[in-house]
């Protein structure tokens, strides 16, 4: 099917309405009455979210301490999967390590001291947004600094450009022959089967 | 000037294929995430706390039955064990005791200590992303060496000196 048309204004035929342009193979096919709440429906399509790997046993009771759990979650490193976010993994670590997130939280610590807890055991890998710090400065500095060295370059070049050199003058043959051919041309009749042409005017002056 | 910069794409294309071909040649491993527990005492072990202070050298390899790199990389183990005399710290990961016992009976048990970590808990505190992963520790209960991935016999140049040196 083509889902995507042209808009067609409703024809008379139709009853006057738009039907389902988008989908011109469900013309006729939903009730009359259900429009609106099939309309919704797909509307709500738009409204889902990525599914997480977080299952629901492992969710704390609080709520407070599972929505920093989260946080926490989804700043973490899965270290088996390259890049994603241990709560989008469903590796057996990725779930070791939201169980302990959890267990540190449930034990009092601050969100600080659970990154700390897993920095110490796998390093700043395990980190999705790395540190800033000597290891880590092309990584930081190197896109910022690549677009102000194109940007110089790019701004130098626009100003070489915006100052052309001054044109040499013209000799006085050069300004003969210029005024020669600027000079208005004594006027022609048009012949008489341009003036059958159509697109032929008379000059207006 | 204008004409040097007919060259550059010339150049960026060298420089490219430059670090390309380093990336491919230099035997470096994009994957690797490295291991921040080299340089830092063991991890507690409490099944086997005795031997990791025992004042000797020891290994510490975390497997499963299965796992299918663990199998490959058992051989060595028991080469380890029979010819060097390695002390050897199993450690069966997320696996059923049963079936890591059958696995053990059936291939034989190099390990001089088997520990269960069922629930995945004592691995997070030795930093494991997954099994087989395999440790030294020297005699002074330092980690070593951290191996993620099943050992190979290119591995022991670097594990026989530290093996050797501390006994």
């Amino acid at each position: 099917m083509t889902p995507f048309r042209r808009y067609a204004p409703p024809s008379p035929a139709d009853g006057g309405r738009h039907e389902f342009l988008a989908f011109p193979r469900l013309r006729g096919k939903v009730p009359e009455g259900r429009k609106g709440v099939f309309s919704i429906f797909l509307a709500l399509l738009l409204l889902t979210l990525p599914a997480l790997a977080v299952e629901p046993s492992e969710m704390l009771k609080d709520s407070a301490l599972e929505a920093r759990a989260r946080e926490i979650g989804r700043a973490l490193r899965c270290v088996v999967c390259q890049n994603q976010a241990i709560d989008d993994s469903n590796a057996e670590v990725a779930h070791d390590m939201r169980r302990a997130v959890r267990e540190r939280l449930a034990a009092g610590d601050n969100d600080e001291a659970v990154m700390a807890f897993m920095t110490a055991r796998y390093g700043d890998y395990v980190l999705l947004k790395p540190p800033f710090k000597a290891g880590t400065l092309v990584l930081w500095l190197g896109g910022p600094l690549v677009l102000l060295v194109a940007g110089g370059a790019l701004m130098l070049a626009a100003r070489k450009r915006r100052a052309p050199e001054p044109p040499v003058p013209l000799t006085e043959e050069e300004r003969a022959r210029v005024d020669s051919l600027l000079r208005p041309r004594p006027s022609v009749e048009p012949h008489d089967h341009e003036k059958s042409a159509p697109e032929w005017r008379a000059p207006s002056a | 000037m204008n004409r040097t910069l007919f060259l550059l794409p010339l150049m960026m294309l060298i420089i490219l294929s430059g670090f390309f071909g380093w990336s491919l040649l230099s035997g470096r491993d994009p994957a690797s995430i490295g291991s921040v527990m080299v340089g830092r005492p063991a991890p507690p072990l409490p099944f086997a706390d005795a031997l990791l202070k025992s004042g000797k050298p020891v290994l510490v390899n975390f497997f499963a039955s299965w796992c299918t790199p663990c199998l490959a990389e058992h051989p060595l183990f028991t080469r380890l064990k029979e010819r060097e005399g390695a002390t050897i710290i199993g450690i069966a990961w997320k696996d059923k005791p049963e079936a890591t016992r059958a696995w053990l009976a059936r291939l034989g048990d190099p390990f001089a200590q088997v520990g269960f970590d069922q629930d995945g808990k004592l691995a997070l505190d030795w930093g494991l992303s997954g099994v087989p992963e395999t440790y030294l520790i020297d005699a002074r209960g330092i980690v070593r060496l951290h191996f993620r991935g099943p050992l190979t016999e290119r591995d022991l140049a670097a594990i026989l000196p530290l093996l050797r040196g501390g006994s």
